[in-house]
């Protein structure tokens, strides 16, 4: 189906409700003076997003605003996940002491505008709407990483997060004027096409160009060697907005990242693998990445002291993994990969959440602040922290075990057992430092003049609400392999 | 072909800005700087869309030269944003210097 502009409004549900909310609150915001309740408008149009998504009616895919957008179950599961973690991210935002103290209106509206912009990301189907959409996350991302405004950590961050965004995306559209002078179009079921049929197109160029585009997209996902940002990111921006970086840029990045390597320049053949270019290497190349942004994360994690940070390059780690099922080049792998990230949204949005929590009480983020926690009314957040840490590690019985269990068996499977064992050393290595915040909390002594801990009741419930899920879906997984499982159609249609 | 140059002309030519964006980037320690750096990199894209648009790379169209209009207004955008940074990070820091912007590391 390749729709118009007013018949594709059918299946454009969830990002006219953004849209609407976004400009919504904009304009209330200009009218109202107390804009403390704009937050709830926030959840509920992000909630409502989810539901929308929902209700969506049934359809094999389509091509939506003349071939800009393509509507498959491929983008159903990342809107969701992308949804979810605007929930999330709201919903922290509504009890985080430092966003209270910043303008509600303006941080709403670009909160939502950034979701759309993820929405998009994870459905486009032409390069002019890639670099579109993942120009409205980073420009959304920017601002929110700076929006305390008198903290020099956050102004610092948000510049450091400027300048690499700037370089990656230029450096991608670059690459992509390559590809489009090879190809002659923009759209990525033609560029396919174009770059398997023609015989004459150099292997080594549109290498470099797919090298070019890799800046760009590796950045959203914080690959090695596009990584830098994102520990600074991660600790100067207010921990809400750590969260969504984390768990919503990231998975947006991973969708539009998948949609370009797979059906974009790959071929899908009869038994669920994919064939790419011949003479353009870039799975040996993307395997070479992934090890070494695995590595490199959980080394560096090592040594931090600031919790914020070790989840930062906690991030980089997990991403690592996630690309672990994307280099193997087949569907195994592309359903793992999808498990891992739904895997990691839970349990990364709970332990940012819990150090949120503690940041509320403290006003800290270091490691000394969880001396102790447990013995200082903190009991609670720092079971739920140890759940979410073991839960990054891969401990059997929570969500993580699913996730890295379907990551591993799949390169297993594919014969990379190299990749494989990588993987599982790196793992061993990972409980060193994510165990080191579990012992201070339990067998730490409280600082002097550590002050106990109090949550009010809308933490909690959110708190709550994810340790039950890492468990639970530990325990339980066949609803996330299912839900993976159904979504790895890549609309191509009858061009 | 027009005046004698080729699309090869063009491709050079925007390959040398595109080399400039990221030397400026690499080198410059003013913020706003980097920032020229930066709308250099786009400009390098924008010159190798119209040409492969106009000279028609593998098909000729109009793509490229819609694409090269979005590029410049959202190197705007990207220019507001960026100043309303530098701007911030001035009040807070007096400078504009990026090796001062180290709190963040490690």
């Amino acid at each position: 189906m390749d729709l118009g502009n007013f018949a594709s409004l059918h299946f454009f549900c969830p990002e006219l409700l953004l849209t609407t909310a976004t400009l919504l609150i904009v304009l209330v915001d200009l009218v109202i003076i107390d804009g403390a309740y704009l937050g709830a408008v926030a959840l509920i149009t992000s909630a409502g997003a989810l539901l929308l998504i929902g209700v969506e009616p049934a359809s094999e895919g389509a091509w939506l605003f003349h071939r800009m957008i393509v509507y498959d179950s491929f983008a159903v599961f990342f809107r969701v996940l992308i949804a979810l973690a605007a929930v999330v991210a709201v919903w922290m935002s509504m009890g985080s002491a430092e966003v209270r103290r910043c303008a509600q209106g303006e941080y709403y509206a670009i909160v939502l505008a950034s979701t759309l912009g993820m929405f998009l990301m994870a459905e486009s189907a032409n390069l002019l709407m890639a670099y579109l959409s993942l120009e409205i996350v980073s420009l959304t991302s920017y601002v929110l990483t700076g929006i305390l405004r008198n903290n020099r950590r956050s102004q610092e961050a948000a510049l450091k997060y400027l300048i690499y965004g700037g370089v990656a995306s230029g450096t991608m559209i670059y690459g992509m004027s390559w590809l489009y002078g090879i190809a002659g179009s923009l759209d990525f079921v033609a560029i396919n096409h174009a770059l398997f049929a023609a015989s004459g197109v150099p292997p080594l160029t549109v290498f470099i160009a797919l090298v070019l585009i890799l800046a760009g997209l590796g950045y959203k996902v914080a690959s090695v060697p596009f990584h830098m940002w994102a520990p600074d990111v991660y600790e100067g921006a207010p921990i809400p907005i750590t969260t969504f970086l984390a768990i919503g840029s990231k998975a947006a990045g991973f969708a539009l990242l998948t949609r370009f390597f797979y059906p974009g320049i790959s071929r899908l053949d009869v038994g669920g693998g994919w064939t790419a270019l011949s003479g353009v290497e870039w799975p040996q190349l993307l395997l070479v990445v992934c090890i070494i942004t695995m590595t490199l994360g959980n080394l560096a994690a090592l040594q931090q002291d600031n919790l914020k940070r070790l989840l930062a390059y906690s991030s980089i780690a997990q991403a690592g993994y996630a690309l672990m099922g994307f280099v193997l080049l087949s569907n195994d792998g592309l359903r793992a990969m999808l498990v891992y990230l739904f895997a990691y949204y839970v349990m990364d949005a709970g332990a940012f959440l819990v150090v949120m929590i503690v940041a509320n009480a403290t006003g800290r983020e270091d490691m000394g602040a969880y001396r102790g926690l447990a013995w200082r009314g903190g009991a609670v957040p720092a079971i739920a922290l140890a759940i979410f840490l073991l839960s990054l590690t891969g401990i059997p019985a929570t969500i993580g075990f699913i996730g890295k269990f379907y990551v591993f068996a799949a390169a297993i499977r594919e014969r990379f057992y190299v990749l494989a064992l990588i993987g599982i050393l790196n793992s061993v290595v990972s409980l060193y430092y994510y165990m080191s915040p579990v012992r201070a909390m339990f067998l730490g002594q409280p600082e002097e003049g550590a002050q106990p801990i109090a949550i009010g009741a809308w933490n909690y419930s959110l708190m709550g609400l994810l340790a039950f899920a890492t468990i639970a879906l530990g325990l339980y997984p066949p609803p996330v392999i299912a839900f993976a499982a159904r979504s790895l159609h890549f609309f191509a249609g009858t061009s | 072909m027009v005046n004698g140059l080729t699309l090869n002309d063009f491709l050079i030519l925007g390959l040398a800005v595109f080399l400039l964006g990221v030397y400026c980037v690499l080198t410059r320690r003013n913020a706003i700087g980097i920032l020229m750096g930066i709308e250099l990199i786009l400009n390098a894209a924008n010159i190798n869309y119209i040409a492969f648009s106009f000279f028609g790379g593998g098909g000729a169209n109009y793509d490229g030269q819609v694409f090269a209009i979005f590029v410049i207004m959202l190197a705007a955008a990207e220019a507001v944003i960026g100043l309303a940074i530098i701007l911030a990070i001035y009040q807070n820091l007096r400078t504009i210097d990026v090796g001062a912007a180290e709190t963040l590391s490690g």
